[in-house]
This record gives structure tokens, sequence and C-alpha cells, in this order.
């Protein structure tokens, strides 16, 4: 068996949600690997376990209606075609599979074997066992749930691509992003997250922001954060956001809602700060503080 | 232009679920369900561009039991103009869902087809993509902001890297994020009204679509539990617990 894996590259590097979708893939068998654009293809060549990369200039806004096009015209060599959980891939692969007529599986977190695999529904307040009977399957899998391969220590064959004729019916206008020096949340070995509690958007950047320096840490928000405007949508963590499972996880001033956790909860730490000691984020919490946040923050920037 | 709302009748938001004793699926007996959060956005955009006369009517459809007609009169008490039940009781899974509302696209001719980006219950977020794959329309997946002009639409989507904006031509097929709107809420005079607009019911099994899944539900389990740790007195407490016990700074 042969997977296919849409990889994602960001700063000429790829993506280590889309190397863990790799080490899942490798499961199956002989492992390929297609990147859009022009970024990252030298990264993507050196990936270990890979054995040929698919490379496709053309496709550099990655739209869905030509990848998933692309994508199916590839689909006969493979037994597997995944990608990482991100947005690009919940966007992309149920297009494929749509042109396929198979059923996706989104958000796998375990492969049992080469069609059964394990997804959490509900909020991840439930996981479902499910086995597919499709001849291709297409699988979008969390990054949280499989160690990623080696950036290094491959050498995989470079193979350029013809993009099919778009179809002019969609066109990428523009990309609005947030400039930010942090690492990335998916991805940070520490992530502090703020809540309503911080009450407004000044407070969220005075006061997580310097203990997020100290710790070289990603700074996330609650759903209530970013609804209220005190942080853009990128950096929400939970059901609808981002999922994240870093070493270490602060909460600060947010209750714990089932979609927040949904996000979180695999985070090998827990620290919670909150004034209400009825929060429900203290019951998933390993360390908890029941006080202040304005109080708390000042002192553990200092005390790092 | 019509607008159609595919919406889908869920355990409530606001009920934690249940894993089956026998490990056979989430409770649904005697639960409380409503329409999923992510298609009253979904409509609540629809009923926005028709009363920016850039639509003229909004249909809410919907696949389930005969009981599911609830979240219809829910989605008419809302403002949809009229509604379509696809009647079954067989369990559907999101490739048969487009499969079948491909049908009724092709029926209503809609300019839009509005829907939530994912449903609350299975959480699999791919039913948008999928119709708008067999229709060969384009998509605009988790938006965040619509604008009509000119046969075409441009959406806002929120994406990994911040917010993405891609234009594209009618008819397209839109999937709603959190932030695109904040849905109605339905009026004791609208919910009388509503009564009153029309409900059609159409079997699924007269649309010439196969209704089997390619996808068995096998088991459902309930999560691992995380313990609650311990409440520490001061941050310099935390501090030394972090460094020395949990050794993750």
């Amino acid at each position: 068996m042969t997977a296919l894996v849409l990889i994602e590259s960001e700063h000429g590097k790829i993506r280590q949600a889309s190397r863990s979708a790799l080490a899942a893939a490798a499961q199956f068998g002989d492992v390929d690997a297609i990147i859009l654009g022009n970024e990252g293809i030298d990264a993507a060549a050196k990936l270990a376990g890979v054995r040929k990369i698919l490379h496709v200039p053309a496709l550099k806004s990655a739209l869905a209606e030509p990848t998933a096009a692309l994508l199916a015209s590839l689909s006969s060599s493979y037994s597997h075609i995944l990608s990482a959980a991100s947005s690009m891939g919940k966007n992309i692969l149920p297009r494929l599979a749509g042109l396929l007529d198979v059923q996706p599986i989104s958000d796998v977190v375990k492969i049992n074997d080469e069609a059964t695999f394990v997804r959490p529904i509900y909020a991840g307040n439930a996981l479902a066992t499910v086995q597919s009977s499709d001849t291709v399957k297409v699988l979008t899998v969390r990054g949280s749930s499989f160690d990623p391969v080696a950036e290094e220590g491959g050498s995989a064959s470079v193979e350029v691509l013809e993009a099919p004729a778009e179809d002019g019916k969609s066109s990428f206008l523009r990309l609005e992003q947030t400039e930010s020096d942090r690492p990335e949340l998916e991805v940070a070995r520490v992530v502090i997250s703020g809540g309503k509690g911080l009450k407004d958007e000044s407070n969220f950047h005075s006061l997580l922001e310097p203990v997020a320096d100290k710790l070289g840490a990603a700074i996330g928000a609650s759903r209530a954060a970013v609804d209220s405007g005190f942080a853009p949508n990128e950096m929400q963590v939970g059901q609808t956001g981002k999922i994240v499972a870093p070493e270490l996880y602060i909460a600060v001033g947010l209750s714990g809602a089932i979609q927040h956790l949904a996000g979180m909860k695999d985070s090998r730490v827990i620290v919670a700060v909150n004034l209400d000691p009825d929060a429900p984020i203290f019951k998933v919490a390993d360390y908890g503080i029941v006080g202040d946040l304005f109080e708390v923050l000042p002192a553990l920037e200092k005390a790092l | 232009m019509k607008v159609l709302v595919p919406v889908k009748r869920v355990v409530d938001y606001n009920i934690k679920p249940r894993v089956a004793a026998d490990g056979s699926g989430v409770e649904t007996q005697g639960v409380k369900m409503s329409m999923n959060p992510f298609d009253e956005i979904a409509l609540e955009e629809a009923l926005r561009l028709r009363e920016k006369n850039q639509a003229d009517e909004v249909i809410a459809v919907t696949i389930g039991p005969q009981v599911a007609q609830d979240v219809l009169r829910t989605a008419m008490a809302m403002g949809a103009d009229r509604a379509i039940l696809i009647r079954t009781d067989a369990e559907i899974e999101p490739r048969v869902v487009a499969n079948l509302l491909k049908v009724i696209v092709e029926r209503e001719n809609p300019g839009i087809v509005s829907m939530g980006k994912q449903a609350i219950d299975d959480d699999m977020n791919a039913t948008g993509q999928m119709l708008a794959a067999k229709l060969g329309w384009p998509q605009g997946t988790f938006a965040s902001q619509v604008t009509v002009a000119d046969s075409k639409v441009e959406v806002a989507r929120e994406v990994d890297g911040g917010t993405e904006v891609l234009s594209l031509s009618l008819p397209a097929v839109i999937t709603a994020d959190l932030r695109l709107n904040e849905p109605r809420y339905a009026t004791l005079p609208n919910i009388m009204k509503a009564r009153k607009k029309p409900l059609e019911t159409i079997e699924a099994d007269s649309l010439g679509v196969d209704l089997t899944s390619h996808l068995k539900l096998v088991s459902v389990a309930e999560p691992p539990e995380r313990t609650a740790g311990v409440i520490v007195e001061t941050v310099e407490e935390l501090v030394e617990k972090l460094k020395t016990e949990a050794k993750v700074i």
C-alpha cells in the first residue's frame, strides 16, 4: 500500500502538523508527499521516510477546486490520501472525497489498521472507532496525536507536476496575517491562553506577553476572548479553533468550556489561574491557583 | 436568487453527551435536540441576504426521521420561507447527505447553498466541501464574512495563518464559521406564523441515491479522563512545582 500526504510549509520549513501526518501515513506503507507552490521544496526533499515529493508550483494559493481535482487525478495510485487536520487539509480533502464519492474521515487520532481509525466526536466528549470500506481512504489527522517524522534524514526524489487548468470559478484575493515572532501555537512547547477574565484587549497583551516572553510561549485565546475582540481568530484554542498539546499549557481567566477543553486537554501539564474556585478548568488542571489574575500574572513573570 | 440552507438536528450544545453503556453510540433518547449551531449561523446569513434584497427566497432542508421537522419549523420561525424534509430513519453519513442534497440543489437551483461548517455531533466538517465537489461549484469554507456583488461572492475565511479572502463565481457553497454573525432568536409571533409556512416531505429512498454508508461505526468510548491536580497557594509554590515536580520549565 502507498499513501499520499498533502503537506504544507511555513517560512521554508515543513509544518509540524504535516510531519505528523507523514508519520501517520507511514503506518500504511510507502509514503509520497505533495507540496503546492514554491516554498519548502528543499525541506520537503530532506524529510525522513518520504519516497517521492510531488511538487506543484502552479497551485501556490492552494485553492480547493484545482487542488482537489489534481489529487483526484492521482488517487488511483494510492490506498490512502492524508493531510494534517489543518484549515487547508479540512478545506481540500473533503472536496477530494466528494469527487471520489468516498466518505472522508476527519481528525484521526489513532490508526488501528489500514481501514480502522479512531476519531473524536461531540467536541472530544466521545471517541468513535470507525471502519472504512472505501478503496481510497481520505483522512485528515490530528498533529498532536502522532509524533512527527524527522525534518532531516531522507532523500526523496522531486517530481514537478503540472496543475490542471483552473476553471476560473474561484480566485485568491489576499491573506490577512497577524505577524508574530512567537512560536506557532500548534508546535509551541509552552502555550499561555487568556480568556474573558482579562477584561480587554490591552490587558490581554500587557499581562500575557511578558509571561509568554519569559517562557518562550505561544499565546492562545478562548473563544469568548476572540469573540470579544481581545485576540484574532487564529489564536483561538478549542474544538473550532486550534488543537494544541504542548508540554505546558497555562490557562488564565478562562472558565474551561467544553469546547475549549477539547482543544487543549491533551497537554502534558496544565496550569489554571482563575478567580472562581468552581471553574471547570480546575477539573483538568494539574496545578491551580485560585486568585486574581491581575496580581498572579505580574507575580508569575517576576518569579520565572 | 434562492438560498438553500441545509440544517441538521443534533443534541443541544448545552447538553453534555453521554456515551451509551454498550458503546454503540451517544445517548440521544430523551435528550434535548436543537438545530446545529453552525447551521443557525448559515441560516442567519441567508436571511440577511434576503433582507438586503440579494436573495428572494430562503429554503431550509433537513434529512432525518419525521421528528427532524422540528428544526425546519425553527428555521421557518427564524425566517426561512419554506422547508423540505428528506425523510429517512436510516443513519446517513455525510457523503450520502451530500448526494441527497445534490438532488435537491438540482431541483431548486439556488444561487448559494449556505450551511454550517460542521455539525457538533460527528464534527466531520465535510458535507459542504463534498456537495460543492459533486456540483462542480466553488466553495467558501469557514466563512467569517460574505459579500455578494455582481454574480460573485467574496468570502473571508478563517484559516490557520489568519484570514484568507476568496472571490467565487455564483452558484457557490458557503460554510459558516462561528464569527460570521449572531443568529436571531425566533419570536413567539414568528413561531406561530411558521406553523403555516409550507413544509414538503420527500422520502429519501425516492431520490435515486444509495443510502448505504461507506464508513461503519464500530464502537464509541469515553475519552480518557484527566484528573484534577492540586491547588497551590502562591506563585512561588507554582513555579517550584513546575520546576521540580512536573519538570516542565
